[in-house]
């Protein structure tokens, strides 16, 4: 167990220096200069050297990558001018654009992105759980080919699809709701999830037939299982044999499947916040990519990169905690 | 990570290359009706698109005129009449605020959506029969390394780095092929993980030993005689990309960093169409339809081919 924690930490920090150092090498093989784009119009030979030696564009790409990682462990000073500010570790550095942290940038947008998630998370698995196990108890009968055709379309329908079908149906048409506009928790709890139901049906459609799909598959194979089969001789009520035991052999690989979507997922949150032009995480990567706001974007790919990395590694140690018989190595 | 994710499929089902094994595949797929329906979709779609300039020059519309006039400027530029300015003229309407004909850029829509998706096949192929062979045929360390690689690709939000580079790349470099480069790059896991598991389990045959024992080299064994073997059941498989990557590109043009105006793109189209759902409904459907259409219909075939080739992983039922 140690030693697995051990392990996946050494391959969390191999993985996010590969990871930033791509970054890095994708930005300094590219012609474009983000100092074009802070120096603006009108913008002049003299006052363009001077913002390459403010942004630090005028050091080699590896001394660059060197004062980024430097930051990240210890900190470390930016001047501008005459005043020297300090930015702790662990500093992503300041936005080429804003002139702000990077650290605060991402802190601030990530509650929209995590109000998106953790509420369409829980949408999708009881959806999802809640189909699969009805179509596995009625296989082949009409109820199942009904599942099977939503889980077909949810699959192939990409989120910006179904979501402006959403939109068109709930805000253009039946006029039931407004264009979302994100509302913080903390203000108005009512108006938060008002706003964000179509966003969250939006994910919900796609991830949910995900989910419907694996509790089927798994829920079919635990019933043909052997020990399902005893459970049912000894004459346990059917309800006790499918909601005790069947449903925990096929519902503890979901955990996994939550871990192994959990990239899918960032992506299509992404595109469901723009579409809905919800001001989180997926809108500012889209925007300081158009920006070549290099420190914004090595910071949030080194943020995705680990929280990938922990959703896999907490969904193999509940994993193992739910089904003894897995062993971490 | 514990490796719960099963290998799809049973490796050791693809020794296919007798003719009695491919002949069953065929009649399985032929017996599967939607399979059947999506293949008639698909094809009338790849032909609607190789057609596309005859197709809008039947109609006589062009996808880049204005047709100013047949817009109520009064209302913001939406168009004049019923259901988005659909008549004999222009067959799925005209665009808003440019009057440019629906039916003509979703055709021309098409061809980019086609394109992309099956060069970036090319490029996940290469690349995933490539990192695949080379993990199951190499030693210990080699798989050990690659094996993560491969656990990586699929897992990450590949996406965030494909923004990003497709966001940099400049203009001149011709937009259609960096697509394919860029989603393949970031694309290619699954497969390399399949092949993998093909190469293993083909590995420890008979005939494989035979090939060793008479001499020949690895390379000659990896390239004659396992990849043949491995090839039908990876090449089925990947059928069922072609389809994720039509979203993918309709997902980049969409954030705005796929192909270019004023090529048109289902992506793009949608995309614009965000500020339209209300006025216009047409222009949201219009793309819309047409990608899940297409999506669908290459999903419906992709997935019988790979039910006939092993039931079990079909996603349509099957246990």
């Amino acid at each position: 167990m140690t030693l697995y924690l051990l392990r996946r930490l050494g391959s969390l920090l191999v993985l996010l220096l590969v990871m930033t150092a791509i970054v890095y090498g994708i930005f300094y093989a590219i012609p474009a200069d983000p100092a074009v784009l802070v120096c603006g119009k009108g913008c002049d030979g003299g006052r363009l050297a001077s913002i390459h030696h403010e942004l630090g564009l005028d050091q080699p790409i590896t001394a660059q990558y060197w004062h980024f990682l430097e930051g990240l462990i210890v900190g470390r000073d930016y001047s501008s001018g005459p005043d020297v500010s300090h930015c702790a570790a662990p500093c992503l550095g300041y936005s080429f654009q804003t002139d702000l942290p990077v650290l605060s940038l991402i802190a601030q947008r990530l509650p929209v992105s995590l109000s998106l998630t953790t509420g369409a998370l829980v949408l999708w698995t009881v959806t999802g759980v809640a189909l699969g196990l009805v179509s596995a108890l009625r296989e082949r009968r009409l109820t199942d080919r009904l599942v099977t055709v939503f889980v077909l379309g949810g699959l192939g329908t990409p989120v910006f699809v179904s979501g402006l079908l959403l939109l068109m149906v709930f805000c253009g048409w039946l006029k039931w709701l407004d264009f979302p506009v994100y509302v913080p928790l903390t203000e108005d709890p009512v108006g938060w999830a008002r706003n964000l139901i179509l966003p969250w049906l939006t994910l919900t459609i796609l991830q949910s037939a995900i989910f419907t799909r694996l509790t089927r598959t798994g829920m079919l194979e635990t019933l043909s299982e052997d020990h399902i089969r005893t459970f049912r001789a000894y004459g346990l009520p059917e309800r006790r044999v499918i909601g005790r035991h069947a449903l925990r052999g096929a519902l503890t690989p979901l955990i996994s499947i939550n871990a192994v979507e959990f990239g899918a997922v960032l992506v299509n949150a992404m595109l469901t916040e723009t579409l809905f032009g919800l001001p989180g995480i997926g809108q500012l990567i889209v925007q300081s990519s158009n920006n070549v706001d290099l420190p914004v974007v090595a910071g949030l790919t080194l943020t995705a990169g680990l929280a990938v990395v922990l959703a896999n590694t907490a969904a193999d140690l509940l994993y193992a905690a739910v089904d003894r018989r897995v062993v971490l190595t | 990570m514990t490796e719960l994710v099963a290998e799809i499929g049973d490796p050791g089902a693809a020794v296919s290359g007798s003719p009695a094994r491919a002949r069953q595949v065929l009649r399985r797929l032929r017996s599967d009706r939607p399979a059947m329906a999506g293949l008639v979709v698909t094809t009338v779609l790849i032909l609607a698109a190789v057609l596309a300039p005859l197709l809008a020059a039947l109609e006589g519309q062009d996808t880049t005129t204005f047709h100013t006039q047949l817009l109520d400027s009064a209302r913001g530029g939406v168009p004049r009449g019923a259901l988005g300015g659909l008549g004999a003229e222009h067959w799925l309407g005209v665009e808003p605020t440019t009057g440019r004909d629906l039916f003509a850029r979703a055709l021309y829509g098409a061809r980019i959506s086609f394109t992309v998706a099956f060069g970036t096949l090319v490029v996940q192929l290469l690349l995933g029969v490539a990192i695949g062979l080379a993990a199951g045929f190499g030693g210990r360390w080699v798989d050990a390394t690659l094996g993560r690689l491969i656990d990586l690709a699929i897992s990450f939000p590949q996406l965030m780095f494909a923004i990003a580079l497709l966001a940099i790349v400049p203009q001149s470099f011709p937009r259609p092929v960096l697509l394919m480069l860029v989603i393949g790059l970031f694309n290619w896991g699954g497969t390399a993980r399949l092949t993998r598991g093909q190469v293993l389990s083909l590995k420890s045959r008979d005939y494989v030993a035979a090939a060793r024992l008479s001499g020949a080299s690895p390379a000659r064994i990896a390239l004659r005689e396992i990849l043949p073997g491995a090839l039908p059941q990876v090449l089925t498989y990947a059928a069922i990309l072609l389809p994720a990557n039509m979203v993918s590109e309709a997902g980049l043009s969409f954030l705005g960093v796929g192909v270019h105006p004023p090529t048109s793109s289902w992506g793009q189209m949608l995309s614009t169409a965000t500020t339209w759902f209300r006025a216009d409904p047409m222009y949201v459907l219009v793309p819309g339809l047409s990608l899940l259409t297409a999506v669908l219909a290459f999903t419906l075939f992709a997935d019988g081919l790979r039910a006939a080739l092993d039931p079990k992983a079909s996603l349509r039922g099957g246990r």
